[in-house]
């Protein structure tokens, strides 16, 4: 077959199209929807790619490189700072406990020590994308556990450096195969032109790079900079490259060194459009790479290797977990979710391949066994989503079997983030008492600690919000910040307990008129309130007297909850339907055009005894 | 019929026993409004085309409210200030509300012995409501006495309930026509009450 680059991406995206949104509806986050897009379209799937198509194979290698240069800018010096203590404690100790512990694995296994030792440091590393994905949808970045997570995955990206470096110097010979510049020279002089090269690259972005964005930068557009970014990560890669050293290594320092400049803000939200769709792409060809006719082949020793190497990677993070003092659950989640072997093994395997570390065969195999380890992981997160966690939680708490148990009061608060937690905490302070529904496990451990009610569990499945005492209670303050998850919510409650009084929170002007067209009635815009005394102070900066502003206040958010309700009232589409983004500009003109119909001011007729009268 | 508005000013009506009494009583009647002010505009932001639109549809007003430091609390007065606007309630071309009439109904903690020059409040409650019949005079409605009850805090709940049907009597007669030549000879509706049950000798109850 005659594949193109736009056959390719037509393929990619439609695969992406349709096993995402499929495993996002079953609960098995993205991550896994790609992997298995990736295994779908993949040789040992329709075949549709391969090894014969290696357009894919670049476009997957731009994925790596442009997505590690995002985990290079992750690295700044302030959250280095910040998670040093981590770092230096179960980072460093997870690294090399790994490292060890697989090497002599390996060493007994009859492997020679250089290889078992370059085996045991490309084990040990984890996949950043993936964990860093996962948490992300899943809520966990801010529990102690994420964050400990996150020290590990740093650490170890700090790692590959000194180790790329060093494998030449591990390797017996030399790198011969190839026409790379580097493959001409002897082990230790490699060792020296790798550190050069990541000299050279440091000292460029240094001296070189922040002083050209600068540059850049005073032009003032935008595209510009993103230009900018792509030519930086691709002109390094490709100096890389040409030295014979790993492209996505180069890209990740190129991120290191950008990360402590001003720019890092900048470059990452200038590529973070792409990043999603390329760490998309990155999964989808390790799906597609995984090479099943191996397991067919030698299914028993690579079994075996496979669940010694996950064991011995998860017995000693569920030590770092101690090292790092989690609390039990949060061990496991930390466990489960850096069990796999990552994409920067990936480098390794083939790396040390090159240099004849380790046979073909193997290589072959370590790439299995990290590309199955990372399709294992999101399973593995949602058994202890599912079963582990809530059972655990419920220990401290009263409940035995479900986290959450019968609690009949008035008020149910699904979500108590920075909204939600003020809700809860004025009712608590009028002696009214909340049932809390979050999914951020360690809030929850807080809250019962203060004596809330508090529970873990995802509001948006019915069990959950029975068990939470939905039945008896009489109202519902949906707060959970994450819109579609919170629209979900209302739709489901609403359906399922009509008697429920439901409040609503929403960011904006179109969400709330979403929820209108669904007959909702309390619907509490969260920036309203905030925005209109900020404008009020603002008027009393200016010299107002603080009562007329206040009263002006007071007026234009009446008005303006008015507003939206008659425009609701006369919209031409009676049918409840997604806004277009035409619109949505559509209800920002009205309501902009009301105000200059009527606008609530200062200046209305109250005590003021020198208007004529009203004209009509 | 006429038609009646309670505009009932109340900071504390959970904790009120009189005045949930009597307006409760009087609310259940027909063709008696109530305009609750603090419930409904506890922000103080008094929707003065409403209020205006509400005064406008009835014949007669009621303030009802309890008495604080010798006035009606703020709200009243805030909505009084809102709404009876220059050019509308009074002033050039201000005659919306003229012809109407009005009263109050005030409870105070305070006995009638206690409102009285030789009491500790010195002066009569006639006297503290004088501002409204002034703000009544300016904007043509005619102030009828108001209907008062003293002493609510050691009320019995004979008294209570007796208050409350006098409350309901007025309204019920009220609805049917005012008797102001009547009326304006008492100082306070009660005591017209008085002489009227002397010569009719039932009280309705509840």
């Amino acid at each position: 077959m005659q594949q193109s680059v736009l056959f390719n991406a037509i393929l990619l995206l439609a695969a992406a199209l349709i096993f995402v949104p499929l495993a996002k509806r079953l609960y098995l986050g993205s991550i896994l929807g790609y992997l298995v897009a990736g295994v779908a379209i993949g040789p040992y799937g329709i075949g549709l790619i391969g090894k014969e198509g290696p357009v894919l194979m670049h476009f997957a290698e731009l994925g790596i490189v442009l997505m590690l240069f995002l985990i290079g800018l992750e690295l700044e010096p302030t959250g280095l700072r910040r998670l040093r203590t981590f770092i230096f404690s179960a980072g460093l100790f997870q690294y090399i406990a790994t490292a060890a512990a697989v090497g002599l694995f390996f060493l007994l296994a009859g492997f020679s020590w250089p290889a078992s030792t370059a085996i045991g440091l490309a084990i040990s590393m984890s996949s950043t994308a993936l964990v860093l994905q996962m948490m992300k949808e899943k809520g966990l970045t801010r529990l102690q556990a994420g964050e400990a997570a996150l020290a590990v995955l740093l650490t170890q990206d700090i790692a590959v450096i000194p180790v790329l470096a060093l494998l030449p110097l591990l390797a017996m010979r030399t790198l011969e195969q190839g026409n790379w510049f580097i493959s001409t020279l002897p082990g230790w002089l490699q060792t020296m032109v790798i550190f050069g090269a990541i000299g050279l690259v440091w000292l460029s972005g240094r001296y070189v790079l922040v002083p050209f964005l600068r540059f850049i930068a005073r032009s003032n557009l935008r595209e510009l900079l993103t230009a900018a970014a792509l030519f930086i990560v691709l002109s390094t890669a490709f100096f890389m490259s040409e030295l014979g050293i790993s492209p996505a290594l180069g890209t990740f320092l190129a991120g290191v060194v950008l990360a402590g400049s001003e720019f890092r803000h900048q470059l990452e939200s200038d590529i973070e459009p792409f990043k999603g769709i390329l760490v998309g792409l990155f999964f989808i060809s390790v799906g597609a790479g995984i090479d099943f006719s191996r397991l067919a082949l030698l299914p028993w020793k690579i079994g075996a290797t496979f669940l010694i190497v996950v064991v011995i990677k998860g017995l000693i993070l569920y030590t770092t977990g101690y090292v790092a003092r989690l609390t039990k659950e949060e061990r496991i989640i930390f466990t489960v979710s850096l069990s796999q072997v990552g994409e920067f093994s990936f480098l390794l395997f083939t790396f040390m391949d090159r240099l004849s570390l380790i046979s073909s065969p193997w290589t072959d195999t370590f790439i299995f066994i990290t590309a199955v380890s990372m399709m294992l992981t999101p399973l593995l997160m949602l058994v202890v989503e599912r079963f582990v966690l809530p059972t655990f939680l419920s220990v401290e708490g009263e409940g035995k079997k479900s986290d959450v148990v019968y609690q009949s009061n008035p008020v149910v608060i699904a979500g108590f983030g920075p909204f939600g937690s003020i809700v809860g905490r004025f009712l608590r302070a009028n002696g009214v008492e909340a049932t809390i529904l979050d999914n951020n496990p360690d809030r929850v451990a807080l809250l019962r600690k203060m004596g809330f009610k508090a529970y873990f569990g995802d509001a948006t499945r019915l069990e959950v919000l029975k068990s939470a005492g939905i039945e008896e209670a009489k109202i519902l303050v949906a707060a959970i910040g994450e819109w579609a998850i919170n629209a979900d919510l209302i739709e489901k409650a609403k359906k399922a307990f009509p008697h429920l009084v439901i409040l609503a929170r929403v960011a904006h002007p179109v969400q709330a008129y979403e929820l209108m067209a669904q007959g909702e009635e309390h619907i509490y815009r969260e920036t309203l309130d905030t925005s209109v005394r900020m404008g009020v102070d603002c008027l009393v900066k200016l010299g107002y007297r603080r009562y007329s502003a206040y009263r002006a206040g007071q007026k234009f958010l009446k008005y303006d909850e008015e507003a939206l309700k008659v425009l609701f009232r006369t919209r031409e589409d009676e049918e409840a339907h997604i806004l277009t983004a035409r619109e949505m500009i559509e209800i920002q003109e009205k309501l902009l055009m009301r105000d200059r119909l009527y606008n609530p001011s200062l200046y209305d007729h109250a005590w003021d005894s020198t208007v004529r009268g009203r004209d009509e | 019929m006429n038609r009646i508005l309670i505009v009932f000013a109340h900071p504390r009506y959970e904790q009120s026993r009189m005045n949930r009494a009597l307006l409760t009583a009087a609310a259940s009647l027909e063709g008696v409004s109530v305009s609750d002010i603090y419930e409904e505009y506890a922000d103080f932001n008094v929707d003065v085309e409403r209020e205006k639109e509400r005064l406008i549809n009835h014949d007669i007003i009621v303030w009802q409210f309890p008495l604080y430091l010798y006035a009606p609390p703020a709200l009243l007065k805030h909505w009084f200030e809102l709404v009876m606007e220059f050019g509308w309630a009074y002033g050039k071309k201000g005659d919306k509300l003229r012809g109407k009439k009005a009263f109050s109904c005030v409870t105070t903690g305070g006995s009638s012995l206690s409102f009285s020059p030789s009491g500790h409040h010195r002066f009569s409650l006639r006297e503290y409501l004088r501002p409204l019949e002034q703000i009544a005079y300016l904007c043509g409605i005619e102030y009828l006495p108001p209907f008062t009850v003293y002493g609510s805090y050691q009320l019995t709940d004979e008294e209570l309930k007796r208050a409350s049907a006098q409350y309901v009597e007025i309204m019920q007669v009220f609805r049917l026509g005012v008797p102001e030549k009547e009326i304006m000879m008492f100082p306070s509706l009660n005591d017209w009450l008085e002489s009227r049950g002397a010569s009719n000798a039932t009280i309705r109850s509840v």
